[in-house]
């Protein structure tokens, strides 16, 4: 399985992770030996397995749909990048 | 007397419960260490003040008569994966630059209840991702060992990784144990690359709430400690149920120690033939067969086992850790905790942030999970790596209905040059080979120090156990410390 560079820019864009033009062909170089060396896997016959979808054979448990936390903005806000008035901001999103 | 940095957990515990020394001297004697360490970039942020201040705590305690806990008074390194409150919590990554948690780890409250102290946030992999702690924003670790013959004779070694901080600490005497997280040998590899004990716990043993996530279905977390009683002591102190997450087992937390009876007669010990590989290396091999007769004399019934789909877990972890990675990476958004880069956009924000905060192999492994996620090819990557992964342990499951416990060697290399293997992310990904399918199949499994190589580093032994036998597996595992009478150290002093 081999990527070019394009694929790996719509994969990077995919990902939000800026990845400048130059990087671009070794990254996709880089990605397409780790895909071929995976590609392994295909000569398995895995028709009927079911794909494995908990590691622990155990039932996910339910608790009551109650509020058991709250009332710590100041806390929950103490790490923000840029904070202002109880919020978190963002670059303007609406025009 | 033994020297304080020289002590095991049980040691410490004596000496102290014997007033030889106090809980404020123990940790003063590793703070220093640590300090003269500095070199060796184990740890990310050292914390001498609270050490001192839950020493103190803890003395108060022994002078009072109070209750104590399981390890009161052992300083410990904590990896800085693990939140705590109020510390600078790093995943040695740049993308949480400042990041300072208002709450505690479940495992690092635990252990804090146990009364242990912490020295400090031990260095590893960027996000644990990583076999050597090279990927690490604030620099690579060095192994405290040096070889003293063959071609990396007196350079700098890794010390393994994702944990290499971890196993460094403990090996240079920079702290009594560690804690370290294995996602696919994390534990085990860094603990045989610098000669100490290092066990992964079965998944759901530690709870996994406040540990910063790479692949929620394999990260757990252990002890990485200098002796087999050493982890059995610790691991109670870190496991239980928790609410907080759901994949924790409800259940109770055995006597581990106890079951160190040193009687592993009549256990059946599983040698699978897949792990002798073309093109081993034979001190490995030697290494492995010595300990199937350390077993054999201690009374263990020896059976050839198979796990025929071994060659393929590595290319099934390579899909399943990254797909993970991809979808719990996604939270870092320069929005709510961390770095920010200002873009004019927020895709513009996103993207400069991420571009800039995560190093090279995470945004390697997020792009190829994104890959494997993305619409067309979802059946034809992560799906199928999720059948193989149940094929997996299927093979497990076989093997254990014959056997109590698999013995097989934990890594394919001693610990090698710093800036080695760098370039080729494929040859550093071999490095788990042996660690991998026991953390896709959620099992148990312990790295022993079990000798050394003909250029003096040490090697290390991996037993396999049963779900939730953690018990067994570390009988076998102190059968086979007391007969490999492993007592190098590092040629640095600590």
């Amino acid at each position: 399985m081999s990527l070019d560079k394009d694929t790996v820019k719509n994969i990077a864009y995919l990902a939000r992770i800026r990845v400048d033009d130059e990087k671009l062909e070794p990254l996709a170089g880089e990605l397409s030996s780790i895909l071929d060396w995976i590609e392994q896997l295909q000569e398995l016959d895995t028709d009927g397995v079911p794909p494995m979808a908990s590691v622990a054979a155990m039932k996910l448990p339910q608790r009551k749909d109650v509020v058991t936390d709250g009332n710590c903005r100041d806390a929950v806000l103490k790490n923000a990048p840029d904070p202002e008035d109880g919020f978190y901001t963002v670059p303007k999103v609406v025009e | 007397m033994t020297k304080l940095t020289d002590l095991t957990i049980r040691g410490a515990l004596d000496g102290l419960a014997a007033k030889e020394f106090s809980a404020a001297e123990l940790a003063e004697a590793h703070i220093q260490a640590m300090e003269a360490g500095r070199d060796l970039n184990a740890f990310i942020t050292e914390t001498p003040e609270i050490a001192l201040e839950r020493a103190r705590e803890s003395d108060n305690r022994r002078a009072k008569g109070d209750a104590l806990g399981a390890m009161d008074g052992v300083p410990i390194a904590m990896k800085d994966l693990f939140c705590t409150e109020g510390v600078l919590t790093t995943a040695a990554s740049h993308i949480l630059d400042g990041f300072t948690p208002p709450y505690e780890s479940t495992v690092s409250a635990n252990l804090r209840s146990a009364g242990a102290v912490m020295l400090g946030k031990a260095n590893l992999d960027e996000f644990a991702m990583g076999s050597a702690n090279i990927t690490s924003y604030y620099g690579p670790v060095k192994n405290p060992w040096k070889a003293t013959d063959g071609k990396d004779a007196g350079k700098d070694l890794v010390p393994g990784g994702s944990s290499g901080g971890s196993a460094a600490a403990v090996s240079g005497g920079m702290a009594v144990a560690a804690t370290g997280t294995d996602t696919g040998g994390s534990i085990r590899q860094p603990a045989s690359f610098c000669g100490i004990v290092g066990l992964k716990p079965t998944y759901g043993r530690c709870s996994r709430w406040g540990v910063i996530a790479f692949a929620s279905s394999l990260d757990q977390a252990g002890p990485m400690t200098k002796t087999v009683e050493d982890a059995a002591i610790m691991l109670g102190a870190m496991a239980g149920h928790d609410p907080k997450d759901s994949t924790s087992a409800p259940m109770a937390v055995p006597d581990f120690a106890a079951a160190l009876s040193g009687d592993v007669k009549g256990l059946k010990i599983g040698i699978p033939k897949e792990y002798r590989m073309d093109g081993m290396d034979p001190e490995i091999q030697a290494l492995w067969d010595q300990g199937v007769n350390w077993l054999k004399a201690a009374g263990c019934e020896i059976k050839d086992v198979s796990l025929p789909h071994t060659k393929y877990a590595l290319a099934t972890y390579y899909i399943v850790a990254p797909a993970e990675c991809s979808a719990n990476l996604a939270r870092y958004d320069g929005v709510r905790y961390g770095l920010r880069i200002p873009g004019d956009s927020l895709d513009d924000m996103y993207m400069n942030t991420r571009g800039e905060g995560f190093g090279h192999e995470v945004q390697r492994r997020i792009l190829i999970g994104t890959y494997a996620l993305s619409s067309g090819y979802y059946d034809a990557y992560y799906i199928k790596a999720q059948k193989v992964r149940t094929l997996i342990a299927n093979d497990f499951k076989a093997a254990f209905e014959d056997v109590d416990v698999i013995l097989t060697p934990t890594a394919p290399t001693p610990a090698f040059a710093l800036g080695e293997k760098q370039e080729d992310p494929v040859a550093m990904y071999l490095n788990d080979v042996f660690t991998v399918p026991t953390s896709l199949a959620g099992l148990p499994g312990i790295s022993v120090p079990a000798g050394l190589s003909k250029s003096g580093l040490p090697l290390g032994l991996q037993l396999i156990g049963r779900a939730f036998d953690e018990e067994t597996l570390l009988r076998a595992a102190h059968a086979v410390e007391l007969a490999a009478a492993f007592n190098h150290k590092p040629g640095r002093e600590g």
